[in-house]
């Protein structure tokens, strides 16, 4: 699947988004913590689209019962990730803010 | 290659870019509370995107299993998101590491399984990347479980120490080591299993040793594998998409960890090798504390308030214990009304998790703009009439900053001791969780108010009120 050119490109691409996390989650204020931590789970959650190539790969059952539990694992980081960062983000209010 | 799958696989493609802007995007929204919230919309957009993008370029070829995982998973994360108590968020965030940690491993095992089906030799690359994949991920799932028993009080949250640890801990590395070149050189499950088997184990091991107390260090790094899981998973199946996105995540937990152990004064070696608390908590009660301090009850420290200019709040995390922000934040209320200037002081470590206590704040109708991390109130202090601590304790100790010899020393810490008076709350006279007694409490400008928290803010409100 894979050859040594497209190794480097897939190194190359992590190596780049990993400066570029830090670059961005640096000027993350401490006030925003908890919510960045849940929204990175929910981020984290892009594991659903290997669990999707996976699942819809599958020849046998077991396949496709690994993608499909793969495919809800994900789920829950995702939509449960996002939901619960809005909800706390949707606390946060300026002074005099309703 | 047909023309028709190439076309797919660019439209696919470009949509991935797409996705990976509006994450990025998305995620430098979280930069300022006021545009947050889009933020995180534009971040589950992206998702959408990559989902669709997923979808569009490649032959799914059975839906309903999908299907099905899908809305039990959406189900499950819908009902914990929206039934969750804020002071359970680092339990949730911990074990939603697990699960994330968790699709990766399974994930691998699914690549695996279609691979040997296929019969065709796996290059040596696409086998390596299929262990990295399922051992960072079994990491994450038990390690993030056995965090959450500890914060949850399933687990004894004291650090555990096997006699032999350490000899345990090599012999699955070695293990782990020789299992993966097994599957390198003959693609086995047998070999999978063993490989994912020992990292179940380590998760486990890793985190036992580590005190109750230093889970928030615990759940950040967690954080960062399961992001590195899912980079993992995506050099598995060549998938840059996946890469991206988990090297965010994988670099946001890895900075949160690093905040975290610096605001602790300790190093991340020193938090994963575990035990800390179990020495110094027997040598703490040695010394009889014998000095004296001066109390307060609640209608003198309502009168101090009342007729302060500046009072600054220390909460920590014995306030969240106490369930008393809302009563905090009614009495600061009452004393804004008043014209006095009232905002918070928040250390790195006075919640659970990075970030906790400002989320546990907000949900009491806190504003965020009063609430000041240590860099920005540091300073204040000295102009500060009143500081009133609650349930913090180490963190606020002077000692770090004057005694070489204080096992705090070095450690940042709100100076507190620079206001012109200080109201300490507490239940009693015992030292923090580092097991040394706190300077400020015997200064003469500090006086103290035992008693439970709640009870007392809702006791110094009422005289407030009738002042």
């Amino acid at each position: 699947m894979f050859d040594a050119e497209a190794l480097i490109i897939a190194l190359t691409v992590f190596v780049l988004a990993i400066f570029i996390g830090y670059e961005v989650i640096t000027k993350v204020p401490p006030t925003l913590h908890t919510p960045l931590m849940s929204g990175s789970n929910a981020i984290s959650g892009i594991v659903i689209v290997g669990a999707l190539l996976v699942a819809g790969q599958a020849d046998g059952l077991v396949g496709q019962i690994l993608g499909a539990i793969a495919v809800g694992l994900a789920m829950i980081n995702v939509v449960g990730g996002f939901m619960v960062t809005d909800r706390m983000l949707k606390m946060f209010r300026r002074s005099g803010q309703k | 290659m047909s023309t028709d799958a190439l076309f797919h696989m660019n439209i696919t493609n470009v949509m991935y870019i797409i996705a990976a802007i509006l994450f990025i995007v998305g995620l430098k929204q979280l930069g300022s509370p006021a545009t947050a919230r889009r933020g995180n919309r534009m971040s589950s957009l992206a998702m959408l995107v990559a989902v669709l993008a997923t979808v569009v370029g490649n032959d799914i070829m059975s839906w309903e299993w999908i299907l099905g995982g899908a809305i039990v998973g959406s189900a499950i994360g819908a009902f914990s998101a929206r039934k969750v108590e804020m002071t359970s968020m680092p339990q949730l965030v911990a074990i939603f590491n697990g699960f994330g940690g968790a699709a990766s491993a399974v994930i691998a095992a699914g690549e695996l399984i279609r691979l040997i089906d296929d019969g065709a030799t796996i290059a040596e690359d696409v086998s390596i990347t299929i262990m990295a994949s399922v051992i960072v991920g079994g990491v994450t799932l038990t390690g993030s479980f056995i965090a959450y028993g500890k914060l949850q009080g399933l687990v004894p949250t004291r650090p555990l120490l096997l006699p032999i640890r350490n000899v345990i801990n090599v012999a699955l590395l070695i293990g782990m080591i020789a299992s993966t070149v097994w599957l390198v050189i003959d693609p086995s499950i047998t070999a999978f299993l063993i490989a994912g088997g020992i990292a179940l184990a380590l998760g486990i091991l890793v985190v036992i040793p580590i005190g109750g107390a230093d889970m928030p260090v615990v759940i950040a790094l967690l954080n960062s594998y399961s992001g590195i899981a899912g980079a993992a998973t995506g050099f598995v199946l060549g998938n840059n998409m996946l890469i991206i996105a988990g090297s965010l995540v994988g670099a946001s937990g890895l900075i949160l960890t690093r905040i975290m152990t610096k605001a602790m004064n300790r190093s991340l070696a020193n938090v994963m090798l575990g035990g800390f608390g179990v020495e110094d908590g027997a040598s703490a009660g040695g010394e009889e504390e014998t000095r004296p301090v001066t109390s307060i009850q609640a209608d003198d420290a309502a009168t101090m308030l009342a007729y302060a200019q500046s009072v600054i709040f220390v909460p920590g995390y014995g306030l969240a214990v106490a369930q008393a922000q809302h009563q905090v934040r009614e009495l600061a209320d009452l004393l804004k009304a008043k014209g006095i200037s009232v905002r918070y002081a928040i250390h790195p470590v006075a919640g659970r998790m990075p970030g906790h206590m400002n989320v546990l704040l907000a949900e009491a109708n806190v504003p965020y703009d009063e609430l000041k991390d240590l860099d920005e109130i540091n300073g204040e202090f000295q102009r500060t009439d009143v500081a009133v601590v609650i349930g913090a304790n180490d963190v606020t100790n002077p000692s770090a900053r004057t005694d070489t010899s204080s096992p705090i020393y070095g450690m940042p810490i709100l100076n507190v001791d620079q206001a012109q008076s200080v109201i300490m709350m507490k239940r009693g006279m015992s030292s923090g969780f580092a097991g040394v007694q706190n300077e400020l409490f015997f200064l003469d400008k500090t006086q103290m108010l035992f008693g439970d928290a709640k009870d007392s803010v809702e006791k110094i409100t009422k005289e407030v009120k009738e002042l």
